[in-house]
């Protein structure tokens, strides 16, 4: 449904505009017809620009994009007809109500309007906005305006949506509703290619992921496929202040430990059999004098995939 | 055709939020009410030299003057009006369909003119008690000119708005730009009254040959050269000023 091959952007930047940035330095994807496609890295990483490439805002400098059948670069203008995109802040007006935006973006991809009057009010049911569809959009909370925002995206059935970060900044509540809608809109046949930092959410709701990285692709696949390539286990050690390193330098060289990275108030181990391990690690710290406060066995996540390919983690990042 | 229906759209959509905020159409008009009411009559003896020997002669020399620099700063001021819609994603929204940047601009400038043409009309009425008289034909083609100079200053504070690189330069660049043009196009008081090298350096602002040409509609002579000069003048630069704007609406990256 979408390939892309070398996609390339940089801008010039600097107090002249003399030196460039290379926001996207060729990115590769290829996304299936009907998935949910998780474009995930940390800020800066460039998931915002690609997006902004592939749904036309952009011209890439390089590169070439085959979406849904029409080609980004030579025809931009069916690329339009055939996607919609939905901006991390949204775009909705304050003083219209939800059904009047509606209305004006179905006719804005020039749908007649009594039909773009029945496409708002069917929207309008299927996104559950129709209580407050008469109301100005300024008066909705921060889930309500979203989904708004996403009707609008899907009001001309796109092949392909897009989604920036469409999460962020929401409640619990809402972020759940939100992909409860992002589901539905696959069930329906839909593409969906959406960008986050929320690792779990992704990992939960995607069927594929990419990881981005300055500005290219570290890696791609399933959750599942990513997680299993970092062997086993995590175990997370609870290490009092200035224990990380003498902890750290008496467990190196253990057989069963494959990477050691220190975390936030301690260290990340990881090892194939984390329960089997537990024991042994205890003996090894207590013949250094060290005992842990706390020790969590944990099955590895989508961070530890990008801590392994790139010694970061998302989000310290 | 596309276009027209696509202008028509957005008109009606800014229409729309400028019918739900009135307040705007009560600030912009109170400032030249003010000028009317409180400056104007300070006039009749200043512009005795030019022949002004009543009330109703000054304000036909001030009043034309006065709805020009309404339509020119109203017109360059709207830009920021633009900023809030890009702040809030609505331009870029609007860019993600199939709709004609043409129109985004168009649809936008329009609604500006027509909402400026209203405050001309209102100011006009609000001059009338004062003893100001034009015939309808000459009034009608003074309305053509404003309508035209809004368009222009608008589709230009759009492509500046559009332009910056970011927002806090708007204020000083609109008002770098529009106090001389103000200065120089005699609007406050006519340049006639002006030594022969400011007339000179006047004579170089586009400008000044509208509110020329708005003086000599509304002093009853629509045969005038300035009327069609200026007319000429300010349709040729409306023209480029909605291209340059409409490239930048197209391609700007915001």
């Amino acid at each position: 449904m979408i390939e892309t091959k070398g996609l390339r952007k940089s801008y010039p930047s600097g107090k002249h505009g003399r030196t460039v940035v290379d926001a996207v330095r060729g990115i590769d994807l290829d996304v299936r017809a009907g998935e949910i496609f998780g474009f995930l890295g940390p800020n800066g990483a460039g998931k915002t620009t690609t997006l902004r490439m592939l749904a036309t805002l952009i011209r890439p400098d390089g590169g070439e994009a085959l979406i849904a059948g029409a080609d980004l670069l030579a025809d931009p203008a069916e690329v339009r007809r055939r996607i919609g995109y939905v901006a991390q802040g949204g775009g909705t007006a304050d003083a219209v109500t939800g059904r009047e935006e509606l209305v004006m973006q179905a006719r804005m991809y020039g749908i007649r309007k009594a039909d773009a009057l029945r496409q708002a009010a069917d929207a309008l049911k299927a996104f559950d906005l129709t209580e407050f569809a008469d109301r100005h959009c300024s008066t909705y909370s921060g889930g309500q305006r979203r989904r708004v925002d996403i009707a609008l995206g899907v009001i001309h059935s796109p092949k392909v949506l897009f989604l920036d970060e469409p999460t962020v900044g929401l409640d619990p509540a809402s972020r759940g509703q939100v992909w409860a809608e992002i589901e539905r809109l696959r069930t329906e046949g839909m593409t969906v290619v959406v960008t986050t930092h929320y690792l779990d959410e992704a990992d939960a709701l995607c069927d594929r992921v990419a990881i981005v990285d300055h500005g290219q692709v570290v890696v791609e696949g399933t959750p599942e496929a990513l997680k299993r390539e970092i062997s086993g286990d995590v175990v997370l050690l609870g290490l009092a202040a200035g224990e990380a390193g003498p902890a750290a330098d008496a467990l190196r060289g253990q057989p069963y430990l494959h990477r050691l990275e220190p975390g936030e108030d301690g260290l990340r181990l990881y090892l194939d059999d984390g329960a089997a391990a537990i024991p042994q690690l205890l003996s090894v710290l207590n013949g250094a004098g060290i005992v842990p406060g706390t020790v969590q066995l944990q099955r590895p996540s989508l961070d530890d995939v990008f801590l392994a390919r790139t010694g970061r983690s998302i989000e310290q990042s | 055709m596309k276009l027209a229906r696509d202008t028509w759209l957005v008109f009606q959509r800014q229409a729309l939020l400028m019918w739900r905020t009135p307040i705007w159409i009560v600030i912009g008009i109170t400032q030249p009410v003010f000028y009317l009411l409180l400056f104007a009559p300070l006039l009749k003896k200043v512009l005795a030299p030019m022949g002004a020997t009543s009330y109703a002669e000054a304000y036909q020399i001030y009043v034309p003057g006065l709805l020009a620099v309404l339509c020119i700063f109203g017109g360059l001021y709207t830009g920021f009006s633009l900023l809030g819609e890009l702040k809030a994603g609505i331009i870029e929204r609007s860019r993600v369909t199939p709709v004609s940047r043409l129109a985004l601009l168009l649809g936008r400038a329009l609604r500006e003119m027509v909402g400026l043409l209203v405050q001309a009309v209102i100011i006009t009425v609000a001059a009338l008690p004062f003893g100001l008289r034009v015939d309808l034909p000459s009034l009608l083609l003074a309305y053509v000119l404003l309508g035209l100079l809004a368009l222009m200053t608008s589709a230009l504070s759009y492509g500046i708005a559009l332009a910056l690189p970011n927002d806090a330069a708007m204020a000083p660049v609109v008002n770098t730009i529009a106090q001389p043009i103000g200065l120089l196009s005699g609007v406050l008081l006519p340049l006639a009254l002006a030594p022969m090298w400011l007339q000179r350096v006047a004579e170089w602002n586009p400008f000044y040959w509208a509110v020329e040409g708005m003086r000599a509609l509304f002093s009853g002579h629509p045969g005038d050269s300035v009327v069609w000069q200026g007319l000429l003048i300010v349709t040729a630069l409306t023209a480029v000023a909605v291209f340059c704007s409409a490239r930048l609406f197209s391609a700007r990256i915001r």
